[in-house]
């Protein structure tokens, strides 16, 4: 072996120590208070990992701009540190090990999506660093039992269950029994997706519908020509469908093409994929849940009511004309931690993590108010009506346009 | 064993046991390390060694890590019902559960990786060249999606792995004392092998298939074993990682091929492939650069990835093992005025 | 799946037809994008696994166009340019280097290749998924049970009138003659005085002009976002590899049998098979290619 080797190996292991090296930035330091987050920058989750930095970020800005957060009569910054998780729990959990270990971070957010929100959600626990979360809606993971994993929106198995629960009511309305009703689904094979499923599954069980439809769309496809080919042949009451952003952009087309016609449409992610501007047909009538409506009338003091927030939000992201309610609820994520800091007016974690448990706010994005387990038990989930190119709240069934006659 | 390779891994010791001692918050990260040498060098028996370029051990990976999680679940819980629940059940394991279970689980994994790939081979072994490495990739890509669709494994929602008793810094270290020691065995392992008739074999295989089956060689058998050592490794150090990550998804987490999957080969071939060591310098640079990437150029670090494998492949193919030994032959034992191809000393 | 076949063939066998368009418009992008890599593999042994992002960065050229008010169809001819002229240009860069080398080389370069260009486009254009309207019409019969919509048509002559085109290139011009002969035997060709480095170049850009043209038909029939090329890339490889190289009508059916393979077992299996049933259709080719050959006790090289 030669001399050079020797070298170059210990320079080797010279490099993987500092390549393995980043500014290892404590979590409070100076008058900034860093918080943490494994982010879908790349891959399949980006479009809406997008929406949630935007969602952080704005929060972030706003609350610096007012005198940021005030803890033992200082005034600190917040920063956000990001990392790209790559739509890979796999990495997301490395990544947040990384910023709670390497990093030195003491307070977490959420990743986008259950999937990657289940594999971090067990790292920031073990490390009792809090993790305000507002993209993982999966139920089980308030299952767990984790002490420290707090999220703001509904959890996923609400999403959809309403639109079952509407056919419900329209049957009985027209003097039919609901189990007369036929429902037809098809959902992403992935984590999040399948709890909205198991969602509606129990939803239809409850009333005894039949399902003659049950398909599993694997992740990447962009194609779901033949679940609605056998919808046309079937003819089910209600179509339901789900598939993050990408599912509701397919959906749109292809129903649009194959001039599907069902009483009931329920798809979700209609705002992130822009159903209503470029699918004008085929989004007529479509039923969407949101977590968020821009007319609530609930505010807070930091950004006004619901209507104030999506103002200030486009101002600053001129291309947004619908915002999704991902970029919302990252900002009340944001608010919330804000609030925990100042109620527990210290940054130990224990004490934050304590107030935060015990949040009870209004916020523009709704209640806030954490159950035991860590789920937001304030804020209903909320279904809307596209018709003409609008959203439409369906509070009642009697606000539904039905049935869906949609004009191709 | 030169006085230099005494040094060598004397080193590589140290840091492997200090490592985690003097920087504990990289310890996942240097467990990477050990992952990525375990799958480079796994990777160059087929591929380096023997010339079947194959694009898909990483389904033994995946294998290994749903066997795993099968058998941890299984012997305590009915898998349907755990799977089905989407983690609603949490199960108590004692202590005592949870090691048996990962223990049986670890090694069962290493078998049943073993004798799936003794089932794949049939399928895979009558090819040659392009369509070897496009058949496994097939494989490994079917595999992904096969187990999205069997809910009684939880599908597409997955399966969360049961949590690891213990605080979080041991666990950290128990991991990374598994990936350590398992990487440590493939190479110890691989450099026995080598040196044996087997090294020769299958450096035969590669030079020419044909001539080496009319001299003798069960050349079948010796792809057999060849895979089935890399099926039992990259079976065991899957289920090693489906513990570590805590949850696992077919696509994503199980039989990532589009990344893992070409890491591999990436790795050995940049540090240069058909060597021992090549692989190993091919892991610890890609790491390197990964995680440099990924902390610096945020938002870029894809595009830097691709360029440097490309800049690798098209400037500098032969890999740093390739490129050194061509510089220094003597050193490495080659003869120059000999008809002979890449020392095997070390 | 009892339930899927009885509908497929008692009780509604009208959307057979349905199905069996969807597989054709399927495969017809399938096929073409199938057709440049077996050209790539054939002539320079270079196995493209940049190929699904050619084609999607042929459906963001047809986007940007679009944005200007250049209707898709009309982008066609642009965007074949524009491909045309990019990967000549990837082919001095890259390619030229990893042609005469390991074959593995060539895959891992364009694997680096794909990542750089689906980042870039990621950066560029963000990860939304995208559509184009082409606005133009559905047709339905059959009281709606079946609905082809008039893109998916012209984007079926489309693909043949320009496979038919090349097809007639290859055979008819001087370079398409001097690409034949450098696939069959470069030396010679060389020898002969043709040079193969412009040949090799041209075909490359000629491939990247293809899967440009199948990336504006993408635009107008589907989705597409920056990191979708791998569907495409992996079909490609698999309908090459079933069909062997250098026989176009095979690639060609093969691009088809893939589409209509894939919309049935979907339909009767169900949509979580859809991706399984191409690489494992591609499986079966192969095992059974290798039986038949080890009859001769020969293999699949």
């Amino acid at each position: 072996m030669l001399k050079n080797f020797k070298i170059t190996t210990a320079m080797i292991f010279a490099l993987v120590v500092a390549g393995f090296s980043s500014s290892a930035s404590a979590g409070v330091e100076g008058d900034t208070i860093t918080l943490g987050s494994a982010i879908s920058l790349s891959g399949k989750y980006s479009t809406n990992g997008l929406h949630t930095q935007r969602g952080y970020d704005f929060a972030v800005d706003r609350i610096n701009s007012r005198g940021g957060v005030t803890v033992g009569g200082k005034s600190y910054k917040l920063a956000i540190k990001y990392y790209d998780d790559e739509s890979t729990p796999a990495r997301a959990a490395q990544l947040v090990e990384r910023l709670i270990q390497q990093d030195g971070v003491e307070f977490m957010l959420g990743p986008y999506g259950s999937g990657l929100t289940k594999a971090v959600a067990p790292v920031s626990e073990k490390f009792g660093v809090p993790m305000v979360e507002a993209e993982g809606a999966s139920r089980s993971l308030f299952t767990q039992g984790y002490k420290y994993l707090f999220a703001v929106l509904s959890t996923s198995e609400q999403y959809l269950a309403p639109a079952i629960e509407l056919a419900a009511a329209k049957a009985k309305a027209a003097g039919k029994d609901p189990s007369s009703v036929r429902v037809a689904m098809a959902f992403e094979n992935d984590p999040f997706s399948l709890d909205v499923r198991a969602g509606v599954v129990d939803a239809a069980n409850k009333y005894g519908m039949k399902i003659v439809i049950d398909d599993k769309l694997p992740a990447d496809l962009s194609d779901m020509s033949t679940t609605l080919t056998k919808t046309k042949a079937l003819k089910p009451d209600v179509l339901i469908i789900s598939g993050h952003s990408k599912g509701a952009a397919t959906a749109g087309r292809q129903i649009e093409e194959m001039r599907i016609q069902a009483d009931i449409v329920a798809i979700t992610h209609c705002e992130a994929a822009k159903v209503h501007t470029k699918f004008p047909n085929a989004s007529d009538g479509m039923l969407c849940p949101t977590q968020w409506v821009e007319s609530s009338p609930l505010k807070d003091g930091m950004f006004g009511n619901a209507a104030e927030w999506n103002a200030d939000f486009k101002a600053a992201h001129p291309s947004y004309t619908a915002v999704p309610y991902q970029t919302a609820q990252a900002s009340a994520a944001v608010l919330v931690y804000k609030e925990a800091f100042e109620a527990a007016n210290s940054f130990d974690q224990v004490k934050v993590r304590d107030a935060i448990a015990a949040t009870d706010m209004e916020t523009f994005y709704g209640n806030i108010k954490f159950s035991e387990a860590g789920n937001n038990i304030a804020k209903p989930m909320f279904m809307r009506q596209i018709s003409g190119g609008t959203y439409n709240a369906i509070i009642t069934a009697d606000d539904m346009v039905f049935p869906r006659k949609a004009s191709y | 064993m030169t006085r230099n390779t005494k040094i060598l891994y004397a080193a590589i010791l140290m840091f492997g046991i200090l490592g985690p001692i003097l920087f504990p918050a990289y310890t996942t990260q240097i467990a990477m390390l050990w992952v990525m040498v375990l799958m480079a060098s796994t990777w160059d028996i087929l591929g380096g060694q023997m010339g079947y370029n194959s694009l898909g051990n990483i389904t033994f990976f995946g294998c290994g890590m749903y066997i795993s999680a099968i058998i941890q679940v299984s012997m305590f819980y009915d898998v349907g019902e755990y799977t089905s629940a989407f983690g609603a059940i949490m199960p108590q394991f004692t202590d005592y559960e949870y090691f048996l279970g990962l223990g049986l689980g670890i090694v069962g994994a290493g078998v049943g990786a073993v004798v799936i790939s003794l089932l794949l081979g049939p399928i895979v072994f009558g090819l040659r060249g392009p369509y070897f490495a496009i058949g496994t990739l097939a494989v490994a890509i079917a595999a992904g999606q096969l187990t999205g669709t069997v809910d009684y494994i939880g599908g597409g929602g997955g399966i969360s792995m049961p949590f690891f008793p213990l605080d979080i810094n041991s666990r950290s270290i128990f991991f990374y004392t598994l990936c350590f020691v398992l990487a440590g065995a493939v190479h110890c392992l691989l450099r026995w092998l080598y040196s044996t008739q087997f090294g020769l074999a299958i450096n035969a295989i590669r030079d020419d298939e044909d001539k080496a089956e009319s001299m003798g060689i069960p050349v079948l058998r010796y792809k057999q074993v060849g895979w089935a050592i890399a099926a039992f490794f990259m079976g065991t150090i899957g289920a090693v990682y489906g513990n570590m990550i805590g949850f696992i998804e077919p696509v994503e987490v199980a039989f990532p091929t589009a990344t893992f999957g070409i890491f591999m080969v990436a790795m050995a071939l940049l540090g240069g492939k058909g060597t021992l060591w090549g692989p190993v310098i091919g892991a610890v640079l890609f790491t390197i650069i990964k995680e440099t990437t990924w902390t610096y150029l945020l938002g870029w670090q894809w595009v830097a990835l691709g360029l440097i494998l490309i800049l690798n492949i098209v400037y500098f193919q032969q890999g740093i093992m390739g490129w050194l030994q061509e510089k220094y032959p003597e050193r490495f034992g080659i003869v120059v005025d000999d008809i002979s191809d890449g020392g095997k000393h070390e | 799946m009892l339930d899927n076949l009885q509908l497929l063939f008692v009780w509604a066998p009208i959307i057979n037809v349905q199905i069996i368009l969807e597989g054709i418009f399927v495969g017809a992008i399938f096929a073409l994008v199938s057709y440049g890599l077996a050209l790539v593999w054939g002539v320079m042994n270079v196995k493209n696994l940049a190929q699904g992002d050619f084609v999607i960065m042929g459906a963001y050229l047809t986007f940007t166009l679009s944005k200007y008010g250049l209707h898709p169809i009309f982008s066609l001819p642009i965007v074949l340019v524009i491909m045309f002229g990019y990967g000549w240009l990837i082919y001095l860069l890259i390619i030229r280097r990893v042609i005469d080398n390991d074959m593995f080389v060539s895959l891992l370069a364009t694997f680096g290749l794909s990542l750089v260009m689906q980042q870039f486009m990621n950066v560029l254009y963000g990860p939304e998924v995208q559509i184009i309207d082409s606005k133009l019409p559905v047709y339905s019969m059959f009281d709606d049970f079946v609905t082809v919509p008039m893109a998916k048509i012209i984007s079926l002559i489309l693909a043949g009138t320009f496979a038919l085109i090349i097809v007639i290139f290859m055979k008819k011009s001087r370079m398409g003659q001097a690409i034949r002969a450098t696939s069959q035997d470069a030396r010679a060709a060389r020898v002969l005085g043709i040079n193969t480095d412009r040949v090799y170049a041209f075909t490359y850009a000629l491939n990247a002009a293809i899967c440009g043209v199948a990336g504006v038909l993408v635009s107008i029939i589907w989705i597409f976002q920056p990191f979708y090329g791998i569907q495409y890339s992996l079909r490609a490889f698999a309908i090459v590899t079933a069909a062997g190289l250098g026989n176009l009508p095979a690639v060609i059916g093969a691009g088809f049998g893939l589409g209509l393979i894939e919309k049935y077992t979907s339909m009767i299996l169900g949509t979580e098979y859809e991706i399984a049933a191409a690489v494992i259709m591609l499986l079966i080719v192969l095992i059974w290619r290798q039986i038949h050959l080890r009859r001769s006790r020969q293999v699949v090289r």
